[in-house]
């Protein structure tokens, strides 16, 4: 049962976003007793309405509003228009991600400290105390259900899985297993166990995967003190004379343009939505946009260094049978000097069906060389590579006035360039990963790649010092003392690690944090 | 839609027609396969034009295991009005091109290579951008070209693949 609150009504905290950030946030307030708005500028799908086809899903759920890119990034090539696969829905990109759930390593909470000075790197430390993460790691696997934590077992390995353990194992790997992942190993909390089903990533029809569109959202609405308006795309946040925020414009299913009003706004739009509402919200007291006395809204963009491997074997694999993220090695997460690069990196199976495999396999390719390897799609083990990025300060989002989104309002351009640090990385997990798999007997190697992001972090980012950064270690903007930020784009740095579980155990501390604030009458 | 052989003799696609190159026959209004095992309706394009943008296709994306009539499908949605003066004349440049080289069209070159090589030579064109790109979904989202491939498509109406297989290789 929704609850209805009035656009007049001054007391809600309103929230931007219902996907890891937003949509816990939103949960997690509302159990709290805490009157909550949030706004979701896609649509409402459940687990009936998911579509198991690539390019039919990706047309249902992504975010496929007007972008720009530019930077050395191949992304900006081959996909001009699409720097980001995320999700435009109720849930976010949480009915997309493949649901690795890592803890970040202490050494990566404190990546200044750890890594030095890294020319042309931005980094800095987090402003949080990792022994203070470690009940919220544990509150975020309970609530997602977490594989091999608090007791649930780990998923069986499908054949994708196999092929990937043998070849780690005969290189020498001794940390690969199929993982910490968001997908139930057997019935729990209401949702059944994984079926092996696959299109992971086009939101999973039985619901074993978690996902905040059918768990925390349900679960806030029911308390009566949570409403979700979907189709509500927030177009600018607004302030009082005194620099308080006082609600958000937003735009309805209608196109009609409606003002509700806030005590408190929590930003959780992703790395990319979230920067560019707060520049778009530019306002003759706050000239540079909102939160922005630093200058670093938008900047500090990372969406993780990326890259795949496939390979083709003399036998089928059928890597599409199961779960698309099935297995991890995390050997080479470590910091490592040694090996030429600060940072480490995961290195994660990872499956496509034919359609995305045209897609993606190689971007532009064409003719044999191209079409060899696709006739061996059956014979095919693919995974994915996921590590630390270094945050550059001229890695950023801006607005573009060239190019103007339905609203009319400037698209974001995301500029990204490749740190060397980033370029030896990846070089570094191309020449493991194909090591993985011709121990085993690949007849060829593919160095894919990256995709368009999935992993958006760091636009708005935490710091000790407001001259740093954003947000404070809670995600309380500097500047603004009821301006939250809730998603990825707190992150100081990215770690090696997949970020959800780290955004959502985020998310349930700054509910806490917002909580005691309002009971202390301080916001 | 294309037609299906059931539909069309080889005969009766025979009289009447021209072929192009080994692959093609060519008469008022349609293309079709040699073997007669398919057919296409040319409403706005040359059909000659259209057996061209077929051989074109292939030879971007070559699968020697998928039939024209896949790379058929793929390119049909380009015999528009609105569209046809674009495919005309990118076609017409591939012929030159081929006539550039002493052959007597592109779709008459005998050797794959040789139609690579014009290809190799424009890939960075508008027009070649335009097909190769639109190819990616026009051929390779076909779900009839799929099984071609092995792939199995969406699995949930049968359960998923927990009882059918997910783990079942054994040569590793």
């Amino acid at each position: 049962m929704a609850a209805p609150f009035e656009l007049s009504d001054d007391s809600v905290v309103v929230i931007i976003g219902t996907g890891a950030g937003g949509g816990v946030l939103a949960n997690e307030l509302a159990q709290k007793g805490v009157s909550v708005v949030a706004l979701e500028a896609g649509g409402r799908y459940l687990p009936e309405d998911y579509i198991n086809d690539e390019w039919e899903s990706f047309g249902q759920l992504a975010w496929l509003d007007a972008r720009t890119t530019s930077g050395d990034w191949r992304v900006a090539n081959d996909f001009s228009s699409l720097p980001t696969w995320i999700v435009k829905a109720v849930g976010g990109t949480t009915t997309h991600w493949a649901g690795a759930s890592l803890r970040f390593q202490d050494h990566e909470w404190k990546a200044k400290t750890n890594y030095g000075d890294v020319q042309g790197a931005n980094l800095l430390d987090w402003p949080i105390d990792p022994r203070e993460m470690d009940d919220y790691y544990t509150k975020a696997e309970d609530k997602l259900g977490v594989t091999r934590t608090g007791g649930r077992e780990g998923l069986p390995g499908c054949n994708n899985y196999k092929v990937f353990e043998a070849g780690a194992k005969a290189i020498g790997y001794k940390n690969v297993s199929t993982g910490r992942m968001a997908i139930n190993s057997a019935e729990g909390d209401g949702r059944p166990a994984c079926q092996q089903t696959g299109f992971c990533f086009q939101g999973c029809k039985w619901g074993a995967k978690w996902s905040s569109a059918y768990t925390d959202i349900p679960r806030g609405e029911a308390t009566g003190n949570l409403e979700v308006r979907s189709q509500a795309h927030v177009l600018r946040i607004e302030h009082d004379d005194s620099g308080k925020v006082t609600g958000v414009v937003y735009a309805d299913a209608d196109g009609n343009q409606q003002l509700q009003k806030a005590r408190i706004v929590c930003v959780a739009g992703n790395s990319i939505e979230s920067p560019r509402l707060l520049l778009n919200s530019a306002s003759s007291m706050y000239p540079d946009g909102l939160a922005n006395s630093s200058g670093q809204v938008g900047r500090n963009y990372m969406r993780h260094m990326t890259g795949s491997v496939y390979a083709v074997f003399d036998k089928p694999v059928k890597m599409w049978r199961g779960t698309t993220m099935a297995g991890i090695i995390q050997d080479e997460s470590r910091h490592d000097p040694s090996r030429g690069f600060v940072g480490g990196y995961e290195l994660e199976t990872l499956a496509l069906g034919l359609p995305f495999m045209a897609a993606f396999l190689d971007p532009g390719g064409w003719g044999r060389e191209f079409t060899t390897a696709l006739d061996s799609y059956e014979n095919m083990a693919g995974m994915w590579i996921v590590g630390e990025d270094m945050p550059q300060e001229t890695n950023r989002i801006t607005l573009n006035h060239d190019v103007k989104d339905q609203y009319g309002l400037p698209a974001p351009n995301v500029h990204f360039d490749d740190h060397p640090n980033d370029i030896a990385m990846r070089n570094h997990a191309y020449k493991q990963g194909m090591a993985v798999y011709e121990a085993v007997g690949a007849t060829r190697v593919f160095p894919t790649p990256p995709y368009p992001s999935t992993h958006n972090l760091g636009t708005n980012r935490m710091s000790e010092n407001p001259r740093d950064g954003v947000v404070n270690g809670y995600g309380q903007t500097h500047d603004i003392a009821n301006l939250f930020v809730s998603d990825g784009s707190q992150f100081t740095t990215g770690g090696a690690e997949n970020p959800t579980l780290t955004i959502v155990a985020l998310a349930i501390r700054q509910a806490d944090h917002i909580a005691a604030e309002m009971n202390r009458g301080n916001l | 839609m294309l037609k299906q052989k059931a539909t069309l003799t080889r005969r009766q696609l025979l009289s009447g027609s021209a072929s192009i190159g080994t692959a093609f026959v060519i008469g008022i209004g349609y293309v079709a396969g040699s073997s007669a095992a398919w057919a296409m309706e040319v409403t706005h394009l040359k059909p000659q034009t259209m057996a061209t943008l077929i051989q074109m296709a292939r030879d971007i994306y070559p699968h020697d295991h998928v039939a024209d009539e896949f790379y058929a499908a793929a390119v049909k949605g380009y015999d528009t009005e609105e569209q046809a003066d674009m495919i005309e004349t990118g076609i017409a440049g591939l012929d030159a091109a081929a006539q550039g080289k002493g052959f007597a069209n592109y779709a008459e070159t005998g050797w794959e290579r040789h139609r690579v090589d014009i290809l190799r030579n424009m890939e960075n064109s508008p027009f070649f951008q335009t097909i190769r790109s639109g190819l990616v979904t026009g051929l390779y989202n076909q779900k009839a070209v799929w099984p071609l491939f092995g792939y199995e498509g969406e699995s949930y109406s049968q359960g998923g693949y927990i009882d059918r297989g997910f783990d079942d290789i054994n040569w590793i």
